[in-house]
């Protein structure tokens, strides 16, 4: 990369952000917020790290942008239909005896994966007495999740997934299609509740039978993962439910020994 | 005392390629030495639903460990990583793998710029970039990172691929240090550690 911002620049830029607006970007990993933040240096055209500084150290609209373009917000419905069919057929059962189900979307970007929750647990008769949780850091992505809108062209994808996650039902129906974007329907979003909240800096805010947070981990240091693992190990009930990205795994991590793997999908049981 | 750095400094293969390029990665597999002292990492275009059986293929054709590279992982020689589908693979400094999913760079998820651009970052003089056939522009960027990190930039020759867009691209548009036909590419790595 022409790597206009270097890594002793990202490190300035890295503690403005924490001192001045308290987001704590310093144990994501490195090569891939290089990336990002180089790449937002570019998009927007500045003629010097001293303006992009700046800028993002005195103007608070321009940190949005910031915030929400060196975060990774890249997501879909029914994203690995295979991981949804394990969720379908394996994990709804059980979450089917609870009275009351709580589920915590933890980084749960622009929506995506809180729509297909929400869908799962319509089609099992669930959804009335589900309570689900959507948090990002980004209070940008959460606006636009709240709405329920996508995009027209995604559908086709989407449709592809659930059929491929077990879907029996016909997916247009979930939705109104106006124009390019289609809305979903409003009793799938009515169980939902949104709020920013950083995994990095915030704490546990109440207790879940299944906790979802998938690819944002990869996007962290160790430590750092370690640290969210401590937290959502005591944001789980017992023999609650933690669900990652296909390539994410609980395996190295300090509380492995107190959880089971789920079949082959990454989703682990808090046994103890 | 130059050499002697030289004989220090970490080294690593990367080698991308897209279409027409896994049967010269299978060529290029059946002729490394098996003690081979150095990291190889290979970016290859590929869909989605393929991922399982393309580590056992590579690993049906050498003796080396092939596997799969994992978010974290600290990146170790004598092993022969793949990127793994629908994610970026991209080389920390402190020689570990990262995984990102964000957009497809180049139409390509994984995308070789990626991987190239940041194990140049890493690897600086010690890294050896090959990009092999393909149709798509993807690891020209990577190799000048290569280039400008002080690393070894080489590509197929593209009168030997069946593809030859990929490799063409990347001699047209900037320096290439070596340009070699299939047979000569074990070697040079076999060279190398």
């Amino acid at each position: 990369m022409d790597s206009t911002v270097g890594e002793d620049e990202i490190k300035l830029l890295l503690t403005d952000l924490l001192e001045i607006y308290g987001y704590d970007f310093t144990d994501y990993a490195k090569a891939s917020l290089k990336r990002r933040i180089n790449r937002l240096y570019t998009l927007d055209r500045f003629p010097s790290f001293a303006e992009f500084r700046y800028r993002v150290r005195t103007d608070s609209a321009y940190l949005q942008r910031f915030i929400e373009q060196i975060t990774v917000n890249v997501t879909e419905m029914f994203r690995d239909p295979g991981f949804y069919k394990a969720l379908r057929e394996q994990i709804v059962p059980v979450l089917a005896t609870y009275p009351f189900i709580r589920i915590w979307h933890a980084g749960c970007s622009t929506g995506e994966e809180i729509f297909s929750m929400a869908i799962l647990l319509k089609e099992a008769n669930l959804l009335h007495k589900s309570l689900l949780y959507a948090t990002d850091i980004n209070p940008q992505v959460l606006q636009k999740a709240a709405t329920g809108i996508f995009p027209l062209t995604h559908m086709k994808q989407y449709s592809e997934n659930y059929i491929g996650s077990g879907g029996k039902e016909d997916f247009s129906k979930y939705y109104t299609a106006n124009y390019n974007m289609v809305k979903f329907n409003e009793d799938l979003s009515k169980r939902m509740v949104f709020s920013t909240h950083n995994l990095v800096s915030e704490s546990s805010f109440n207790q879940f039978q299944l906790i979802m947070c998938r690819n944002v981990l990869i996007y962290f240091e160790r430590d750092l993962q370690s640290r969210v693992f401590a937290l959502f190990d005591e944001s789980l009930e017992k023999l609650g439910f933690l669900a990652l990205g296909s390539k994410e795994t609980l395996k190295l991590s300090d509380i492995a020994s107190r959880y089971k793997q789920e079949g082959k999908e990454k989703i682990w049981r808090k046994i103890s | 005392m130059e050499k002697d750095i030289l004989k220090d400094m970490e080294k690593m293969v990367v080698i991308g390629g897209s279409a027409g390029s896994l049967k010269v990665i299978l060529h290029i597999l059946s002729k490394l030495k098996t003690w081979l002292e150095i990291p190889v990492v290979i970016v290859l275009h590929r869909k989605n639903d393929f991922q399982s059986n393309l580590a056992e293929l590579l690993a049906s054709k050498t003796g080396m460990k092939v596997k799969e590279a994992e978010d974290k992982e600290p990146i170790k020689t004598g092993i022969i990583y793949l990127a793994p589908a629908d994610y970026h693979l991209l080389v920390e400094k402190d020689h570990t793998f990262s995984l990102d999913d964000s957009e497809k760079i180049n139409y390509s998820r994984p995308s070789i710029d990626v991987t190239f651009q940041t194990a140049a970052d890493a690897y600086g003089a010690g890294l050896t970039g090959l990009l092999l056939s393909g149709a798509n522009a993807d690891g020209v960027e990577g190799l000048k990172e290569i280039k400008a990190c002080k690393g070894t930039v080489a590509v197929q020759d593209p009168e030997t691929a069946q593809v030859p867009y990929m490799p063409q691209q990347a001699i047209d548009r900037m320096q290439v240090d070596q340009i070699l036909k299939i047979e000569q590419m074990a070697p040079l790595i076999n060279g190398l550690g």
